[in-house]
C-alpha cells in the first residue's frame, strides 16, 4: 500500500509549527543578545569576538527560510525537498523498535537527567533541547505513519504531555540547583528569602482568574481545532488489533507482556497505589520540605523519578507509539503491517532446570492422585522458581538490611523497613523480569497454569 | 453618581456583598471573609505560596478541570441516553447536529488534561517534599484522588459505545478477571467453594461486579454510566473539599522551616 509522506495541506499545514519556532527563535535572540555576551569565532574564521545571539540569529533566519519554503512550496509534494533521509528513519526504527533498546534508552535519558542535572537545567541548554524535540517532531510529520499514530486525536496530549513533563522536570532541576548551590554555601533556600505575607485578595484571586480565563479559552480553542474521535459503532465480534486500553493505563497494559494479569493488572496497579500512599510514612528523611533540592533527598529523588519517567510515562510512550497490530513493536516510521512475524519461543525456569539443567523429564502430578500429592509434585516440579521468588521477596531485604541500606534498617525499624524493601524490590521486579526475558528468553520463575499461578 | 456606585450603594448589591468593594486594605480583608467561594482561602498568605515558579498552579488547574469537565458533563447529559439503541447515535448527533456539540470535545480534551495534570501535581508535591509531616495524610488523600480521577477518565471512555470505547473497556476490565481469589481466572479461586462447587465463577467474580454482565454490554453501559455522572464525582467532590480543608489545617502551602 502507497501512501504519500507529502500532500499539500501537510506542508502547508507544517508552515506554521515552523512560523511558531521562527517567532519563538526570535524573542530568543533578542533575549540572548541582552543576556549570553560573547564568544570568539574559531582562529579558523579570523578568530573574531562575537554575540552568543549571532547564533541564534542565524538559527532563526533558518526557520524562517523553512517557514517560507513551507508557505510557497506547497503546490508540488512530490518535489517538495523539506523530509526526513531514510537512512535516519531507518536508524531510529531500529533504535525504538525494540523494547530492550526503547528501555535502555529511556534509562540512559532518565540517567542523564540525574548526573548532567547541573549542566542540562540551564536556559540555554533547556532552549536547545526543545528546540532539539520540536525539529524533530516538525520533521518526523513528513513521514505518514508517523502522522497516522501521532495524530491520532486521542494521541494528541500524549505528545503534549511530554513536552510539558520535560519542562517541569528542567524547571524543577534548575529550581533545586541553584537551592542546592545555596545549601552548599550554608544558606537557606531561595523559597524562604522575601517570604513576606501578601493579602490574598488580589495577589492570588487575581492569578486564579487569569488562569481560568487562559484555561478556558485553551480549552475552546483545542476543541474548535481537533475533533473528539468516534468510531464505527461498539460490536463485539469485531476485534481492533491491536486493543489497546485507555493511553494512561498503556503501562500497566506493556507489564502484561512480562508478567500474567494477576500480577500485572491487580497486584502491581494495588501495589503502586498502596506503596504511593505509604511514602510518606516511610521517607524519614525530615530535609528538603517546602522548597526544591536535590542534593538533600538524592535517594528518594532517583526512586520516584525512576518510577515516573522510564517505568510509568516510558511505558506509556511505548504502548502508545510503538505497539501495534498483535502487540508487535514497530518503529515510529514504520507501516504497521499485521503481517509482521515476530518469533516468540520463551521458556519457564522449571524446563530450563529440569530439561536443560539436570537433562531429565519434567514431574508431571499424577492425574489420579490425592490433591496434595498433586500440590507436592507442582511445588516440587517449580521449586528452583519458589526458592528464587521467596529468596527475592523475604531473604534479600534481610541482606539488603545488613549491607547497602544498613543506614536505613537502622533508622527505619523492622517493620518500616521491610515494607520500603519489599516496595523498592516490587518496582524492580518489573524490569528484572524483563531483562530476564531479553536474555534468556525467560517465560515465567514459576509456572502453575494449573492454579493460574505464573509468576 | 456614578452607575457603577448607584449600583453598589442598592439595596440588592449590599444584601449580596454586605460591605464595599475591595479597594482598601480593611475590605480586601473582609471580603475574604465574608464571602463563601472565597472563605476557601486564607486572608493572607506567604509570597511563596502562590509563585507559579513552586506550585505550578496545578493543584488549582486540575481542580479547574474538575468544574469544567462537571459542566460540561452537566450539558452533555442533557443530550445523551445510556441505552444500546442510544448511546452512539446521541454522540453522533452531538458532533452532527447539536447547537453545544463542542462541549463533548471540551470534555474530552479537559479529561486527558485533567488526567495528566493531576500528575503534574503530584509530581510537584514529591519534588517540594511537600508529603513530608505534617501533611502526609493529604498526600494520602491526594493518591486516592489521584486513582478516582483515572477511574473517571476510564468510566467515561465507554460512554461513546465505540469501538474505541468497548475494547479499551473490555482490555482494561479483562484484567479484572485474574484477581486473586476473587476472579474467575485469578490465583486460588478454587479456595471460595462450597460443597464442591465453586463460588467464583464468570458470572460472579470480580470482573463481573465491574461490568454488571460477563461481557462489556448493556448492563455495564449503565453501571460504567452512573459512576461515571454520580459515585466517582460525588466521591472526588467530597475527597477535594477536605484535601483543601487539609491544605489549610497543615499550615498552609509547604514552606522552608
Ligand atoms: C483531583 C485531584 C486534585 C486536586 C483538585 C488537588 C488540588 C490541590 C490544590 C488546589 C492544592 C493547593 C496547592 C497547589 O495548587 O499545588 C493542593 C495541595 C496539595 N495536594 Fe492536591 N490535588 C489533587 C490531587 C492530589 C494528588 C494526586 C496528590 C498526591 C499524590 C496531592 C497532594 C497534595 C498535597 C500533599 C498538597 C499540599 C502541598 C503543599 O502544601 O505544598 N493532591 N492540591
Amino acid at each position: 500500500m502507497h501512501h504519500p509522506n507529502l500532500t499539500s495541506s501537510v506542508i502547508f499545514g507544517l508552515g506554521f509549527l515552523y512560523l511558531v519556532q521562527l517567532v519563538m527563535n526570535f524573542f530568543w535572540t533578542i533575549r540572548s543578545l541582552k543576556n549570553d555576551g560573547h564568544c570568539r569565532l574559531p582562529s579558523l574564521f579570523g578568530g573574531a569576538e562575537v554575540p552568543v545571539a549571532m547564533w541564534w540569529g542565524l538559527y532563526t533566519a533558518v526557520l524562517a527560510m523553512l517557514t517560507i519554503a513551507h508557505f510557497t512550496g506547497y503546490s508540488s509534494p512530490d518535489s517538495f525537498l523539506i523530509v526526513l533521509p531514510d537512512w535516519f528513519k531507518g536508524l531510529v526504527d531500529v533504535a525504538v523498535s525494540d523494547p530492550k533498546w526503547f528501555f535502555t534508552e529511556t534509562v540512559l535519558v532518565f540517567g542523564a537527567i540525574i548526573l548532567l542535572r547541573r549542566q542540562l537545567a540551564t536556559d540555554t541548554a533547556g532552549w536547545i533541547l526543545l528546540n532539539a524535540s520540536t525539529v524533530f517532531l516538525s520533521l518526523s510529520l513528513t513521514d505518514w505513519d508517523f502522522r497516522q499514530i501521532v495524530g491520532k486525536p486521542d494521541n494528541v496530549p500524549i505528545v503534549g504531555m511530554l513536552f510539558i513533563v520535560g519542562f517541569f522536570t528542567w524547571l524543577s532541576f534548575k529550581k533545586a540547583n541553584e537551592n542546592d548551590s545555596r545549601l552548599e554555601q550554608g544558606l537557606g533556600p531561595l523559597e524562604g528569602e522575601d517570604n513576606e505575607k501578601v493579602l490574598v485578595w488580589p495577589d492570588l484571586v487575581y492569578t486564579e482568574l487569569i488562569v481560568m480565563i487562559g484555561l478556558t479559552a485553551f480549552l475552546f480553542f483545542w476543541g474548535v481545532c481537533l475533533e473528539a474521535p468516534l468510531e464505527e459503532p461498539a460490536s463485539s465480534v469485531k476485534t481492533p488489533n491491536p486493543s489497546k486500553a485507555p493511553w494512561y493505563f498503556l503501562g500497566l497494559q506493556e507489564m502484561l507482556v512480562y508478567y500474567d494479569p494477576w500480577l500485572a493488572g491487580v497486584v502491581f496497579p494495588s501495589t503502586i497505589l498502596g506503596g504511593m500512599m505509604a511514602l510518606p510514612y516511610i521517607d524519614f528523611n525530615k530535609k528538603g520540605n517546602g522548597y526544591y533540592t536535590f542534593n538533600e533527598r538524592k535517594f528518594a529523588i532517583s526512586v520516584f523519578l525512576f518510577g515516573f519517567l522510564p517505568l510509568w510515562v516510558g511505558m506509556i510512550v511505548l504502548g502508545t507509539f510503538l505497539r501495534g497490530p498483535n502487540w508487535n513493536m514497530f518503529g515510529i516510521y514504520e507501516y504497521w503491517d499485521v503481517h509482521k512475524l515476530e518469533a516468540l519461543n520463551n521458556v519457564n525456569l522449571s524446563e530450563y532446570f529440569w530439561l536443560y539443567g539436570l537433562g531429565v523429564s519434567m514431574p508431571v502430578p499424577d492425574a489420579n492422585g490425592s490433591f496434595m500429592s498433586q500440590v507436592g509434585t507442582i511445588v516440587w516440579r517449580e521449586s528452583p522458581g519458589i526458592v528464587l521468588t521467596l529468596g527475592y521477596l523475604f531473604l534479600l531485604p534481610s541482606v539488603m538490611a545488613m549491607t547497602i541500606f544498613r543506614n536505613f534498617a537502622f533508622r527505619m525499624g523492622f517493620f518500616r523497613f521491610m515494607v520500603f524493601a519489599n516496595l523498592v524490590l516490587l518496582m524492580a521486579a518489573l524490569p528484572a523480569k524483563m531483562v530476564l526475558r531479553w536474555l534468556f528468553n525467560l517465560k515465567y520463575l514459576v509456572a502453575i497454569p494449573e492454579y493460574f499461578i505464573n509468576i | 453618581m456614578s452607575v457603577g456606585d448607584y449600583i453598589r450603594e442598592s439595596q440588592i448589591w449590599k444584601s449580596v456583598f454586605r460591605h464595599p468593594a475591595p479597594y482598601d486594605r480593611r475590605n480586601r480583608v473582609v471580603v475574604m471573609l465574608t464571602n463563601f467561594f472565597l472563605h476557601l482561602h486564607p486572608v493572607s498568605i506567604k509570597q511563596n505560596g502562590i509563585a507559579l515558579s513552586y506550585t505550578w498552579c496545578m493543584g488549582g488547574i486540575t481542580f479547574f478541570l474538575f468544574l469544567a469537565e462537571t459542566i460540561t458533563g452537566v450539558l452533555l447529559m442533557f443530550y445523551y441516553r445510556p441505552t444500546l439503541e442510544w448511546a452512539f447515535n446521541d454522540i453522533l448527533a452531538l458532533r452532527d447536529v447539536s447547537t453545544l456539540g463542542i462541549m463533548r470535545e471540551i470534555h474530552r480534551w479537559g479529561a486527558h488534561a485533567m488526567v495528566i495534570t493531576v500528575w503534574l501535581h503530584m509530581y510537584r508535591v514529591f519534588l517540594t517534599g511537600s508529603y513530608k509531616p505534617p501533611r502526609e495524610f493529604n498526600w494520602v488523600i491526594g493518591v486516592i484522588l489521584l486513582k478516582f480521577t483515572l477511574l473517571l477518565s476510564f468510566t467515561g471512555y465507554l460512554l461513546p459505545w465505540d469501538q474505541l470505547a468497548i475494547w479499551a473497556i473490555t482490555v482494561g476490565s479483562n484484567m479484572a478477571r485474574a484477581t486473586p481469589v476473587l476472579g474467575s481466572e485469578g490465583p486460588g479461586f478454587q479456595l471460595l467453594n462450597v460443597g464442591g462447587y465453586d463460588l467464583i465463577t464468570t458470572a460472579s467474580d470480580a470482573r463481573f461486579l465491574l461490568l454488571g454482565s460477563k461481557f462489556v454490554g448493556e448492563e455495564t453501559l449503565n453501571r460504567f454510566y452512573i459512576l461515571h455522572c454520580v459515585a466517582i464525582p460525588l466521591a472526588v467532590a467530597g475527597l477535594i473539599a477536605i484535601h483543601f480543608w487539609r491544605v489549610r489545617k497543615d499550615g498552609g502551602i509547604s514552606q522552608p522551616l
